[in-house]
């Protein structure tokens, strides 16, 4: 297909139509959303489906005869499948429904992590993880004896590739990298970082909650051991994610939780655990979030993730235009391969206020470290203002949000 | 009240700009540690007691142009006065910029606060309520001496 058609295809006044609550005015100024990254607005359908759930097919999943179960289990499990399509995994039983991005990686932190590093082993993280894909390996280093080690980034926001070969060796258990920096909007060249590893026979973790929504992920391409994501920031509901296992690793990893459902049979002597993916789907899941994350996925899937990519890279140039051209701004996060994230600073101006004077104007950016704290300690700053964009923003959005730290200059010129 | 013209007013950002007392006490008697963990804002207060009194305060961090403004002006308000004093202001700002939007505040009350009466706007902004009052947090953890650190977070 031609750009030219694509473009034709893809028409944000059409796709705005599809999200009510970007019709609201805050303090009396048309709603600006950029805060994406935090989290994505929700379609319409998205909401009917969650409606319609509640309605027509609430029921408790996997366990009754009568009619509601059965039709809940099967929406959810189709929201299943959906999930599998998205990322283009070999089996439904690769995908776990778990709470988000953080869910997912605690679970391989605590399934593999548990029967796989031992004393003296080593964890390999990036210089721009989420708090999200730290904590729980710090937690784990400590309680296993294995150490943490961290890919380094230069003044742009990329990951060094050549320190992160030297970094590798047989201590290496696990690679546990962002896909997408949250708060840099780095695309890092995870596809050379999971070659690397596999040469070294060491399994890698993508955190894809910033990829998702934003560009077609394949995980048999990619060859990635394990792919999490929260399904709020693909324009689902919170309170839902996915974490894909390539089945050779879950089968050998330990339960998560225990309770019911990952069960096959429990006597007082010996429990025996249910097969992928119930194994780690301890209690009654999220149902009416999963079958809603299913269909935000169908709404992705219609829009095409290729034409949402393409028209989000014109958005982000437009944006890194403008606002460089702010005198007095910088932009924190000045990759080569970049998703729609701009992270900057104002002079003078705290990222803080920032965000205070744009909120009144009715823009909403995210301030503050983005649970990204040791990457503002790499740029030597506390805190960054942050516009995120999706596919739903407008050029015509930017240029409001440009008005509005033209204000904050004003005041704190 | 809720427009940004008057949360920044020309007092709060000349305070931020060149905040007062912003320095370390080498003599301290007292000080404290404070942490806004949301958005990075951070201060260190000292004081130096004589007696009752506060002979002496100043503090450093860094933060927005809110929590450094209320510093700057709590430091000019406190200096010199007695520890029961500077309570009684600090139940009585807290008072101020913890009303709820629409209620009315007493004129006499903000004018006997002075110029932190500046900071009475604050109260429009919600989510800036914490950043106007940490350093009062951290001047009374550092006159009670009961932590060494504070933080709004809990
Ligand atoms: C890169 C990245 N990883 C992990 C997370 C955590 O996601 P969640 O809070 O949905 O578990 C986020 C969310 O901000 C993120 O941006």
């Amino acid at each position: 297909m031609s750009t030219l058609e694509k473009e034709i295809l893809f028409d944000v006044t059409t796709v705005r139509k599809d999200f009510p609550i970007l019709t609201l005015s805050v303090y009396g100024k048309p709603l600006v959303y950029l805060d994406n990254a935090a989290t994505t607005q929700k379609p319409q359908i998205v909401l009917d489906t969650l409606t319609k759930y509640y309605t027509e097919q609430n029921s408790n999943i996997h366990r009754g005869v009568h009619f509601l179960s059965e039709v809940a289990t099967f929406e959810y499990e189709k929201a299943r499948g959906k999930v599998k399509n998205l990322l283009n995994a070999a089996d439904s039983k690769e995908i776990i429904f778990t709470k988000g991005t953080t869910d997912g990686i605690n679970l391989v932190a605590h399934s593999y992590g548990r029967t796989h590093i031992n004393a003296g082993d080593e964890v390999i993280i990036s210089a721009m993880e989420h708090h999200s894909n730290i904590v729980p390996w710090q937690l784990l280093c400590e309680e296993r004896g294995a150490t943490l080690r961290v890919i380094p980034m230069n003044d742009e926001g990329e990951l060094l590739i050549d320190g992160f070969q030297k970094m590798l060796s047989p201590k290496t258990k696990i690679v546990s990298v962002v896909y997408v920096s949250n708060s840099l909007g780095t695309i890092n060249p995870i596809k050379k970082i999971i070659e690397l590893s596999h040469a070294n026979g060491t399994p890698v973790l993508i955190d894809g909650a910033q990829s998702v929504a934003h560009m077609k992920v394949d995980v048999r391409e990619l060859d990635c051991d394990f792919f999490v994501f929260s399904g709020h920031k693909i324009f689902g509901p919170t309170g839902i994610g996915a974490l894909y296992g390539k089945s050779e690793w879950l089968e050998k990893m330990i339960p998560y939780q225990g309770g019911g459902d990952m069960i096959r049979s429990v006597t007082f002597e010996k429990t025996t655990f249910n097969d992928l993916p119930f194994k780690f789907e301890a209690g009654t899941p999220n149902i009416a979030g999963g079958i809603g994350l299913g269909a935000a996925i169908d709404y992705v899937q219609k829009i095409g993730l290729d034409a949402i990519r393409e028209y989000e890279h014109e958005l982000l140039e437009y944006g890194t235009d403008t606002l460089q051209s702010v005198n007095g701004l910088r932009i924190i996060g000045t990759a080569k391969e970049k998703a729609s994230v701009i992270s900057f600073v104002v002079e003078n101006a705290h990222p803080h206020d920032v965000g205070t004077i744009l909120d009144r104007e009715g823009i909403a950016i995210r301030t503050g470290h983005h649970c990204t704290q040791p990457v503002m300690q790499r740029f030597g700053i506390p805190a960054t203002a942050r516009a995120s964009l999706s596919m739903y923003n407008m050029k015509e959005e930017i240029d409001i949000l440009v008005r509005g730290i033209e204000k904050v200059k004003e005041i704190f010129g | 009240m809720s427009e940004v013209n008057e949360l920044y007013q020309q007092l709060i950002l000349e305070h931020n700009k060149s905040p007062r007392n912003f320095k370390k006490l080498e003599n301290a008697t007292h000080d404290a540690d404070g942490y806004n963990p949301l958005c990075g804002d951070h201060y260190h207060v000292w004081l130096k007691l004589d007696g009752d009194t506060i002979a002496d305060i100043g503090f450093q961090g860094s933060g927005c142009a809110i929590s450094k403004s209320s510093a700057s002006m709590m430091t000019s308000a406190v200096k010199g006065a007695t520890i029961q004093e500077a309570k009684e202001m600090l139940e009585k700002y807290h008072s101020v910029i913890m009303t709820k939007i629409g209620d009315e505040i007493p004129e006499e009350k903000i004018e006997s606060l002075g110029s932190l009466g500046a900071l009475a706007g604050v109260r429009e902004f919600p989510a800036r309520i914490k950043c106007a009052s940490l350093a009062w947090h951290t001047m009374n953890a550092a006159l009670t001496q009961k932590e060494k650190s504070v933080s709004t977070e809990n």
